[in-house]
């Protein structure tokens, strides 16, 4: 179904590659024009996949907007691009932050600034694709496409260590990869072998879920490629690597939509395609789950560098959304992409505010700031609302999904829901720290007593990031109404399939010699 | 009316961002927008009350916040009797702190950041009353929180002030956690949060149940309202300018605790073992708290601690199940609360921030008017009639006793007599004596927009609880008009004389301001007291040290938990085991290729080697299988 009758997924995600096109023609001592054209690019690209949102239809859970072209028929893969209630927001999030992340590149990027921009741009393509593809295998390639343009931007434009946090980003996130690229291709043959058809089509592989003895160790491996990508603990050790080497907005990218893609691969694969090994090992994820919002917390609680505090909060944000998500309910599901979108506006920000101190004085250790507020008043009051809201108060974006995954996880057990809520005083302790030893108390380092307060520039992108964060926080049914009915679908179709085994019982099949026959099958496949 | 409801309690947010986006602008008028903005809500609020003392009921749901499944939220505001005594007491204190704060506030930096904030205040405690369902309660129970934070740290260039600030937050938050799980039970067997679809079905619910809401909310409210064990950011918080610790910490936010349960009335009803809890920790608060007020020597503080010490009451009130002598008491501690604060910052600005009230002495003579005023609070306070504090407190503990809590009566009664004690003792060393006012300090009479705002809490403090406490009729107002939604939860039994319990919580107060007076005022009044100190030693360290709970928390809590995040999981799990073993991983596998490569010389003859090799064991192996 595609109801505006035009391409626009298929725009947006092939948009910024004119974008590379062009500045390919601009010479790279003209950094200005660099800058605007991607600018301008980018923000056209923002603009046009806000037509998603004003066109989506939020009545049906059937992919929308849709772009389906054979590619490799004989094997049955096409060039197939959609969104549905649970991609849409993830889909404007990633247009959002590109624009808001380029931004503050402007005065962070000096060094190559033509490589840089082509690079980002390609990026958001590959972000975008992953977002928008239907097609596993088309999934696949956009998915490993997308690290390469975020291994050169840490890589390239990094801090010291670059080279070693590259290395281990990208070798964590490959092996991942890997793990999925095997699942994909077993997911694909046993498929055909179980109802005679090859194909690739996301919701088509889900229709008919394999026998759960199989499901066991198709889940295990997506569970690893997009558990590392979320990251849940305890595979979380790349992204402080990551983070702390990365520039500003490799940092706002990484944590504002590349995580996510984590968590949405959970959503697209794990949860439609293995229903009855969501039900028996939900649990398992529940508990790193919830291992991961005190650990990332109380970790984030004793760094003694602002973005390795961000850092760790991100595990213990994404926590929130992996124990929603696996609540199988409404309000779990709805709340845990909510913190997708939550998290990725909130810690982008925070990420932004690191950015924009570090440029000032080069330096991420707490230790070294003090009495900002003083200083750097506008700064201080944006910075303040960005913090709150990933303390989830009430009012900002943060405290919907966070009650949202709440309310899922006491519905499904009691237990869940008290643990998850105690995570809510540890993130006070270390964000209302971090806002301490940054902005209040006399500072004691001469320093900081010239910084300047923040330009039209950076008030502008910073604010654009409050106000979405007092929209959302205020008003968030228009993000609510549009997930509603394609949760509702997934929600149902899980639950349908909650016949339950134990391991042992899959050992026991697989004994039996069934993995003979999965070998077999994969062999004599094609 | 519930659109005149909502522009009640818009207002100060108007007010808020006017001053937020303009304060550089606005500077010197802050104050006077932030006070008209008061001032306007607290005009829209007296037709309000009116509607609703004519016994009308609004309710009403603007939108839906919320929608999620078959879960709605609706972000809506109720007035009833509860709700519009709070709006009421809400906004007109909160008016003539703002109009004392032009005055007290006046050329300290950030002027309008303070306005902007105290305005954010009024605008969120007037949500966390006016909401029609617990989390639009929630969003202002959170935001005074928020609020009470910047404020207490608003001079955020002092370490310990920007400390007793998130001290405040943390505390409060783990309190919080309660209410929020105490939501969650409700909205998993009610399916609902607004407060006319949970009580409508309380009594369906099993009684245990009901329980457990009951106590994890309350351990909410023992996080905002500072009962024991979590009172101990509120010393702390007088950090803060003095306004704020009249307006928040002493006559609004953090009694908010006793609105949730009145509130909740309905369900605390249903649970005589949630309600005890509430009574018990309530009567062991104000108990505790007074001890630790009896010793100090900083005016703030000991007004905290009496704060505690008051809320406990109020406590007992709810916590027995009547909830209108809560809700009454937490009326006129309001006004002789923020009295006493308002003229201990009165006495603070003209000491030039001097707390300590061994600098203090004779003071009368310098600031008659802040001195009389204070007196009138004190005896307030202390429960003397015909002031306020008497009909308030008085009916809390003969009802506690009627309704069957003989023990908590009688903490209560040892409690007046302390309170009593301890704020003579307050009033005696500031301004009686002689001046022990350090050279080159000339302490003045307050300025008159300072006066005046404490001069009408004055006579508040004075005639509201006659007013609205006297029997006519044979029933009190009050009573009348808050059990028009939260009424008494538990029967009275009628065996215990009025007249005797009245003249027995008189001679309570008259006794501490008695013995208060012997202590500090006649000539052998020194020798007086080092010989009470001497004969109860241990017992006055445990006072003086404030029964060292700061330093047990501290102990048990705060180190443990912050070297187990940094020694255990940071340094320790997470670089030295996670982290090390995927490295580990990596280096196996460079390792095995490093092994490996010791194979790949490139000489030809090293790899005829390795096939000869080969071919030989191959060969061997065959060979020897073959013999």
């Amino acid at each position: 179904m595609n109801q505006l009758h035009f391409p626009i997924l298929s725009f947006i995600t092939f948009w910024p590659l004119l974008g590379v096109f062009i500045l390919l023609f601009i010479n790279r001592k003209n950094e200005a024009a660099i800058r605007i054209v991607t600018f301008v690019f980018m923000l056209v690209n923002f603009l046009v996949s806000t037509l998603l949102y004003f066109h989506f239809d939020p009545t049906t859970w059937q992919p929308q907007f849709v772009d389906k072209i054979p590619w490799i028929s004989s094997l049955g893969i096409n060039y197939y691009l959609g969104i549905d209630g649970l991609s849409l927001f993830l889909v404007l999030l990633t247009t959002f932050l590109s624009v808001v992340g380029q931004l503050s590149t402007w005065s962070a990027i000096k060094d190559k600034v033509k490589e840089f921009n082509i690079i980002f741009l390609l990026l958001l393509t590959g972000m975008l694709g992953v977002f928008e593809s239907l097609d596993a295998f088309l999934f696949y390639v956009f998915w490993e496409f997308e690290l390469i343009p975020m291994y050169l931007m840490i890589g390239i434009w990094g801090g010291p260590h670059r080279v070693f946090a590259t290395m281990k980003f990208f070798l964590y996130t490959f092996t991942g990869s890997v793990f999925m690229l095997v699942a994909i291709m077993a997911t694909y043959f046993l498929f055909h072998h179980y109802t005679g058809i090859y194909t690739f089509d996301m919701f088509q592989l889900a229709s008919h879920p394999l026998p759960y003895n199989l499901q066991f160790w198709l889940f295990l491996a997506f569970f690893i490629a997009f558990a590392i990508k979320v990251p849940m603990f305890p595979f979380h050790t790349w992204l402080p690597w990551a983070h702390v080497e990365a520039p500003t907005v490799g940092s706002v990218i990484l944590a504002g939509v590349l995580l996510k893609m984590g968590t949405y691969g959970f959503l697209r694969f794990n949860l439609p395609m293995f229903p009855n090994m969501v039900h028996t090992l939900g649990i398992v994820v529940i508990v790193l789950a919830i291992i991961a919002i005190f650990y990332g917390a109380m970790v984030a609680m004793v760094q003694p560098d602002w973005k390795k505090l961000v850092a760790y909060s991100s595990v213990s944000h994404l926590g929130y959304a992996m124990i929603g998500m696996f609540a199988l309910n409404s309000q779990g599901m709805e709340g845990s992409i909510m913190e997708m979108v939550n998290h990725g506006i909130s810690t982008g920000a925070l990420f932004l505010m690191v950015g924009i101190l570090y440029e000032r004085r080069h330096t991420r250790l707490f230790s070294e700031y003090g009495g900002i507020a003083a200083i750097m008043p506008r700064f201080a009051v944006l910075a303040g609302i960005i913090t709150l809201s990933s303390l989830g108060l009430p009012g900002t974006n943060g405290f919907i999904s966070e009650i949202l995954c709440l309310i899922g996880a006491f519905k499904a057990n009691i237990w869940y829901g008290i643990l998850a809520a105690g995570g809510a005083v540890v993130s006070a302790i270390y964000l209302l720290m971090m806002f301490q030893k940054v902005f209040y108390v006399k500072t004691r380092n001469v320093k900081n007593l010239g910084l300047k307060d923040l330009d039209l520039r950076e008030t502008f992108y910073m604010g654009i990031c409050v106000v979405v964060i007092l929209w959302i926080g205020i008003y968030p049914n228009p993000l609510l109404s549009r997930m509603h009915v394609s949760v509702e679908h997934l929600l149902q179709h899980v639950n349908s399939h909650s016949e339950q085994i134990t391991i042992k019982d899959v050992d026991k099949n697989l004994a039996c010699g069934k993995l003979v026959k999965i070998n077999a099958i994969s062999r004599g496949g094609l | 009316m519930e659109w005149l409801l909502l522009l009640c309690v818009l207002s100060p947010a108007v007010g808020c961002i006017i001053n937020g986006l303009f304060g550089r602008w606005t500077y010197r008028a802050a104050g006077v927008i932030g006070s008209t903005f008061l001032g306007i809500s607290f005009a829209l609020a007296v037709p309000l009350i009116i509607y609703a003392i004519q016994g009308h009921v609004v309710d009403y749901s603007y939108y839906h916040w919320i929608v999620s499944g078959k879960f709605t939220v609706p972000f809506g505001l109720r007035l009833d009797s509860l709700s519009a005594m709070m709006l009421g007491v809400v906004t007109f204190v909160s008016f003539m702190i703002h109009i004392y704060a032009i005055g007290y506030m006046g050329g300290h930096k950030g002027y309008a950041r303070f306005f902007t904030y105290l305005n954010l205040f009024v605008f969120a405690m007037l949500l966390l009353c006016m909401g029609n369902n617990y989390l639009t309660m929630f969003i202002g129970w959170e935001g005074v929180g928020f609020c009470s934070y910047i404020l207490i740290g608003y001079y955020y260039e002092k370490k310990t002030a920007a400390d007793a600030g998130r001290k405040a937050f943390v505390t409060t938050r783990i309190g919080d956690i309660g209410f929020i799980v105490g939501v969650l039970f409700i909205i998993l067997y009610f399916g609902s949060v607004k407060f006319t679809d949970v009580f409508a079905q309380a009594h369906m619910i099993s009684p245990a149940i009901i329980t457990i809401i009951t106590l994890a909310l309350f351990l909410g409210a023992i996080g905002k309202s500072a009962q024991f064990p979590l009172y101990v950011w509120l010393p702390d918080a007088m950090e803060g300018p003095t306004p704020v610790s009249a307006l928040i910490h002493a006559a609004t936010m953090v009694t908010a605790g006793v609105y949730m349960v009145a509130r909740s009335a309905p369900l605390y009803a249903l649970s005589p073992t949630g309600s005890l809890v509430v009574a018990s920790v309530g009567a062991f608060t104000a108990l505790f708290a007074a001890t630790m007020a009896l010793t100090h020597f900083d005016l703030k503080r000991i007004l905290a601690y009496s704060t505690i010490s008051q809320i406990g009451y109020m406590m007992i009130g709810v916590g027995v199940g009547a909830y209108w002598t809560g809700m009454f008491h937490l009326m006129t501690h309001a006004f002789f609360k923020a009295l006493l604060f308002l003229s201990a910052g009165a006495v603070m600005h003209a000491m030039h921030g001097v707390l300590d009230m061994r600098l203090m002495g004779g003071l009368r003579h310098k600031m008659p008017q802040v001195c009389i005023v204070m007196i009138i609070a004190s005896l307030a306070i202390a429960g003397i009639p015909p002031l306020s504090g008497f009909f308030s407190k008085d009916v809390i503990l003969s009802e506690a006793l009627m309704l069957g809590h003989p023990i908590i009566w009688l903490v209560g009664v040892v409690t007046a007599f302390m309170t009593a004690f301890y704020m003579f003792r307050m009033i005696f060393f500031t301004f009686f004596g002689e001046s022990r006012v350090p050279e080159g300090m000339h302490p003045h009479e307050a300025p008159s927009v300072m006066l005046v705002p404490l001069w009408v809490l004055a006579v508040g403090s004075i005639v509201i609880g006659g007013i609205l406490g006297v029997k006519v009729h044979g029933h009190i107002s009050i009573e009348h008009f808050i059990s028009l939604t939260s009424p008494n939860a538990f029967p009275i039994v009628h065996k215990y004389s009025e007249t005797l319990l009245i003249i027995i919580s008189i001679i309570a107060g008259v006794l501490g301001i008695a013995v208060a007076w012997l202590a500090y005022i006649p000539k052998g009044a020194f020798s007086f007291r080092s010989f009470v100190v001497r004969t109860f030693h241990p017992l006055y360290r445990c006072f003086f040290n404030l029964w060292w709970v700061d330093e047990i928390y501290n102990f048990l809590f705060c180190r443990p938990f912050w070297h187990v995040s940094e020694r255990f999981l940071w340094k320790a799990v997470d670089v030295k085991v996670i982290d090390a073993g995927v490295d580990d991983v990596g280096r196996v596998a460079g390792l095995t290729g490093r092994a490996v490569r010791i194979l790949q010389t490139g000489f030809i003859n090293n790899y005829a080697c390795w096939v000869s090799a080969g071919a030989l064991i191959i060969c061997g192996w065959y060979l020897l299988k073959i013999m």
